[in-house]
């Protein structure tokens, strides 16, 4: 639109300018993008046990990186690109719980943190404790199915720092919940799961 | 050994574990287990048992999840 021969360079500049950021931009989101593919396989593991099923995980997984691609820019790079994801996740699963009916979660009773080493004790000897394979004989179905049992609460906690190997800090920030609360909701949620695996497997 | 320090080290058990005492508490809990078989077994026990719900409740990604997480990229960047 100017016609002075000075103003054309510098508009030159100027678009040329911004072709430099949408490139440097564009190359950002792949570097991320990649970043957060290479994560799918430890985002699946915790989404997993948060769901009933395969099918369920696969969607959330699927649902939570939609929005991770859409919502990029706000992931600050350097920071935990795992507690983040999962932190999407933890949400869309909220929002999707609310949505289905849900019986109310009832409460197990919870014993002592002795409680399963007690009770193998009690079945098997205070021996077997010492074995190297005695867990191993809780089997694996139990575990699943007992994780499953616990209420979802505490199965998210349990899930975030037993299987995800999150710190109680990141734990926190994923679920939007005081330091303290992922504390008490993991010891008794480890406390019930013990005895939920106690009378599956020890009856 | 009284069950009061039994009581003690089973107290302290979980956040030992996950590394979350203060250098004092776990002063405490070495010192107790030091002595105590009872409670040896049952802190090895409780380490072995997580390790093991870690491993039997992990399930490795679907094949194909990968592919069609890849497929929600953003449209490719121009070099």
């Amino acid at each position: 639109m100017s016609e002075s021969g000075a103003a054309e360079p510098e508009e030159a500049a100027a678009a040329a300018d911004a072709a430099r950021r949408l490139a440097s931009e564009a190359r950002e989101r792949v570097h991320f993008e990649e970043e957060a593919l290479e994560l799918a396989d430890q985002v699946y593991r915790v989404a997993r046990r948060m769901v009933g099923t395969r099918e369920e995980a696969e969607e959330l997984v699927q649902d939570t990186y939609a929005r991770a691609f859409r919502g990029w820019r706000s992931f600050t790079p350097g920071t935990n690109m795992r507690a983040w994801l999962l932190r999407i996740l933890t949400n869309l699963n909220t929002d999707r719980g609310r949505k289905v009916q849900r019986t109310p979660d009832l409460q197990p009773l919870e014993e002592s943190d002795y409680y399963l080493a007690n009770r193998v004790a009690a079945v098997e000897g205070e021996q077997a404790l010492e074995q190297e394979q005695v867990v191993e004989r809780l089997s694996q179905g139990g575990v699943v199915n007992a994780l499953a049992e616990l209420p979802h609460d505490f199965r998210d906690v349990v899930v975030l720092v037993d299987l995800g190997e999150f710190s109680y800090a990141e734990s926190a920030q994923i679920l939007d919940i005081p330091i303290g609360t992922v504390m008490s909701r993991l010891h008794r949620g480890r406390r019930i799961l013990k005895k939920i695996l106690a009378e599956e497997s020890l009856t | 050994m009284s069950d009061g320090d039994c009581d003690k080290c089973e107290e302290l058990l979980q956040a030992y574990l996950d590394r979350d005492l203060t250098a004092r508490e776990v002063a405490i809990a070495e010192g107790h287990l030091d002595g105590c078989d009872y409670c040896r077994r049952r802190y090895r026990f409780e380490a072995q048992l997580r390790r093991y719900i870690r491993i039997s409740a992990s399930e490795r990604m679907p094949a194909g999840l990968r592919a069609k997480l890849a497929e929600l990229r953003g449209p490719a960047a121009e070099t």
